[in-house]
């Protein structure tokens, strides 16, 4: 072995491949793929969990106090079937604590992460195989802890953002707090491994600039990451020392609750709401920017002509990730920070919704005289961008100080982040689940069912989170368990009972896209390499990619979008083929 | 069926403006308003809602349009070659960059006013947030708080005085509350540990909700306040009234003291 090529590198791992156990190829694997799959999934099946709360939650704002058919005398027997309020505030901390902390951010960068940078990027494994696998497993912790924290009596009830004072007055608290913790943990192991395998481990000939979209979010993705979540895990820590130690980082002076003092104090709930969206914020934006990279991916793949703006699109993704860190204070502005900074974080959120706006502006650039092939991925990403547009416009409202004195914590902002992250983020991660499928598991999924699925998702979405916005202009308050007890609400259960039933609706859509799913992995048809006639790397090696990835040593020679490229006869030219009328290829330097 | 899919995103534009323009008719819109300076608020949610309506229209239909004609099934064309265009990247971020500007600066005046500007006059009530109910202490006779002869009430029944600018100091005994006045367009949290002042004027009167819009644990949503703005003769009486009632019971020595 002392003359390492390419060649033994590849055999080497077939053996190891070989001799290891099936606990070590499938379950303790340290193969980003299989790794990238397990988060798929964990996450996918939390996903599930997750809309089951939400329509806990729907439920009893549609019919509320009303005995829930068969599912309440199972579930909430001891209160006549009906949804207790403190079951109700479980309901809706755990359907945002599993969505963002278990589904979301996991499903972007653990499983895509994960399964497409080495193989975007044309490396054989991430630079850390060890770490990664650790990365998984660290998620468990947070299962476990999230999962059991269901069952302790009362549940962990203050909102997904656990704000002090009322976080310490409940116990369920603590369990909430180390799922929190260890999904950090393992976070900041993933994101530290993609930034270490992009800038080293590029095939030859992948300079920065030639790196697909979806490789430029996932990087950015990490270093916001890297830089904001040991804020969010410290100040996890703290606030479980609070908890349990008797310390008084949030707590005043003299506080006391449930009748009992607390010693301790001197403390600033107002601290944990600073610490809290320093790296909740940016989380925004690690929850939307690998979805726009993989959209951006697709749409050009499926318009058959290079991504508008290219460049520019890499640009306003680092801006936004810059501009990230310094407009956390605009979720706080009317929690008693002084105005005076409510002001600056205004400025600097408008200016957030520049970068955003460029990237839609080249997103409709790119399908401008295309030839769109309207492909269940294709549809997918194309309904990201119509959903992102009322996304981000919605966010200028709030943005504007003093209409948020009116919207905030009402259904406006629910309508809004659920506009990005569910019509925009789930879109996206629903349209890369079609896209990369065939290469996860070398099978196609059935296209026809896989529409069915799209039209009936995006019908019910926006009949389920376009109201919302109209509840949030007559000021319904988030989080109340009977917003009909106060009048000025009053008149606005028949929409409430519309939107559940869409909601219910758009829950049962999705057994469409579960029977399709695993139809698909034992019985689509075979997909080959590159069924898409996509141009990046990913679609060159084999489907699915062996240990190792790739079966040849690639060199790139372009760009990821050189599609209907005039050099070439076909509409597509992978960043892999040489060019014509050249027979040496150039030889790229620095690997 | 050819252009379905466009048709479908088309539907995006049309029932999006539709629903903005029916939902006043069917009253799903704000809620009365009974302030002087919530009139702002309003008109600076109409501005921004006509203004990014234009930019959701003209963007929709920009993707419904590119759905429609570059179908690949239908447009003989081959796809243009093109990796993008500086002079159009230059105008889509000057554009947007002024409009943004402009929106930032021209909200500063309304928001100084709701939260900055301070009036100097003296505190017309304290309001205490608790799970899960609102306190009120007013200045008796003497004109000062925390005082023995203060008018303490716990019933959430809470009076103010309309016509007139009033200047509250509003505060939390135990956990985050916030105190919304959706007919004021006014709300605030309030902080345990942390005294914030909250000022307005109505200009109308009637009995309408105080909603608790920050989580406070299980009873938040029963944290209902009501408040009743009446001319300030009809306050004046009222308070008188509440002396009396008080007078013939002993108010304990600790809520007076209390800070």
């Amino acid at each position: 072995m002392s003359t390492v090529t390419v060649d033994t590198h590849a055999h080497e791992h077939v053996e190891h491949a070989h001799t290891g156990s099936f606990l070590s190829t499938y379950v303790f694997s340290r193969d980003h793929k299989i790794i990238g799959i397990q988060f798929l999934f964990s996450t996918l099946l939390w996903f599930f969990i997750g809309g089951l709360l939400a329509l806990g939650v729907r439920w009893q704002l549609a019919y509320p106090w009303a005995e829930m058919p068969i599912l309440g005398k199972l579930l909430f027997s001891e209160y006549g079937g009906q949804i207790a309020p403190e079951t109700y505030t479980m309901l809706f901390t755990m359907h945002a604590t599993v969505m963002i902390f278990l589904v979301i951010i996991p499903i972007l960068a653990g499983a895509f992460g994960n399964f497409l940078i080495p193989l975007m990027i044309g490396a054989e494994d991430m630079a850390f195989p060890t770490l990664n696998m650790m990365s998984y497993w660290f998620m468990w912790p947070a299962f476990l802890a999230f999962g059991a924290s269901f069952f302790v009596e009362g549940g962990p009830g203050a909102g997904w953002t656990s704000y002090p004072p009322l976080s310490l007055t409940m116990t369920p608290q603590a369990l909430w707090l180390i799922g929190l913790t260890s999904v950090g943990v393992a976070s900041m192991m993933g994101s530290v491994n993609y930034l270490t395998t992009i800038i080293q481990m590029r095939a030859p000939g992948m300079s920065m600039f030639r790196l697909p979209m979806t490789i430029w979010a996932m990087f950015i993705t990490a270093i916001l990451q890297a830089f904001a979540l040991p804020v969010l895990t410290a100040a996890g820590f703290m606030q479980l020392a609070d908890l349990t130690l008797g310390t008084g980082f949030f707590l005043p002076e003299g506080w006391t609750a449930n009748n009992a003092a607390r010693a301790s104090g001197g403390g600033q709930p107002l601290l944990w709401q600073h610490l809290f969206w320093f790296y909740s914020h940016p989380a925004v934006y690690i929850m939307i920017l690998p979805a726009m990279g993989m959209v951006s991916d697709i749409i050009a793949c499926f318009a058959r002509k290079p991504l508008f703006g290219y460049k520019p699109m890499v640009y306003s993704i680092a801006g936004i990730a810059g501009l990230g860190f310094i407009v956390w204070g605009h979720h706080m502005f009317v929690s008693g920070m002084n105005p005076v900074l409510g002001m600056t974080f205004m400025v600097a959120t408008m200016f957030i919704a520049l970068p955003s706006a460029i990237k839609v502006f080249n997103w409709l650039g790119t399908i401008w005289g295309a030839k769109i092939q309207f492909t269940t991925p294709m549809l997918f990403a194309m309904s990201f961008v119509s959903m992102f547009i009322i996304g981000g416009l919605s966010g200028i409202f709030m943005a504007a100080t003093p209409v948020d004195i009116f919207i905030h914590d009402t259904y406006f902002i629910v309508a809004h982040f659920h506009y990005v992250l569910f019509a925009g983020t789930a879109m996206a991660v629903f349209g890369a689940i079609y896209f990369w499928f065939p290469k996860m598991f070398g099978r196609m999924m059935n296209d026809n069912w896989g529409k069915l699925h799209f039209m009936l998702t995006f019908i019910f979405l926006n009949c389920v989170f376009y109201p919302m916005h109209i509840l949030g202009v007559v000021g319904f308050p988030r989080r109340l368990a009977d917003p009909y007890h106060y009048e000025t609400f009053r008149h606005l259960l028949p929409l409430n009972q519309f939107i559940t039933i869409c909601a219910i609706l758009m829950v049962g859509t999705q057994i469409i896209f579960i029977v399709n799913f695993f139809y698909s992995i034992f019985f689509g048809p075979p997909a080959g390499r590159n069924p898409w006639h996509a141009n990046t790397l990913e679609w060159q090696a084999p489907s699915p990619p062996g240990h190792g990835n790739f079966d040849f040593q690639p060199v790139i020679y372009r760009g990821p979008y050189e599609y209907g490229s005039p050099e070439v006869d076909t509409d597509y030219y992978p960043q892999t083929q040489p060019p014509p009328q050249k027979d040496t290829p150039q030889s790229p330097s620095g690997h | 069926m050819k252009r379905f899919w466009a048709l479908l995103f088309l539907m995006v534009p049309v029932f999006g403006v539709l629903t903005f323009v029916v939902a006043p008719y069917f009253n799903h819109w704000f809620p009365k308003d009974i302030s002087e300076h919530g009139r702002v608020i309003d008109q600076l949610f109409m501005f921004i809602l006509w203004l990014t309506g234009i930019i959701f229209v003209a963007t929709e239909g920009a993707l419904c349009y590119f759905a429609w004609k570059y179908d690949s099934r239908t447009n003989p064309e081959p796809a243009k070659f093109s990796h993008g265009s500086h002079t159009l990247e230059v105008v889509w971020t000057i554009l947007p960059a002024v409009t943004l500007l402009f929106i930032a600066i021209y909200q500063m005046n309304a928001w100084a006013d709701a939260k900055m500007r301070r009036p100097n006059i003296p505190v017309t009530a304290e309001i205490t947030g608790r799970q899960f109910n609102w306190d009120v202490r007013y200045p008796g006779p003497d004109g000062k708080l925390h005082s023995r002869d203060d008018i303490v009430r716990v019933d959430g029944d809470i009076h103010f005085p309309s016509g007139e600018e009033v200047l509250l100091i509003i505060k939390s005994a135990d956990v985050l509350h916030s105190f919304f006045l959706p007919n004021l367009r006014m709300k605030q949290d309030v902080v345990p540990g942390m005294e914030q002042y909250m000022w307005f004027k109505a200009r109308d009167t009637g009995r309408y909700d105080i909603v608790c819009a920050e989580l406070c644990g299980w009873g938040h949503y029963k944290m209902k306040g009501r408040a009743t703005f009446e001319p300030r003769s009809e306050f004046d009486a009222w308070l008188k009234e509440k002396i009396a009632d008080q007078k013939t019971r002993t108010v304990p020595a600790n809520e007076t003291e209390e800070e």
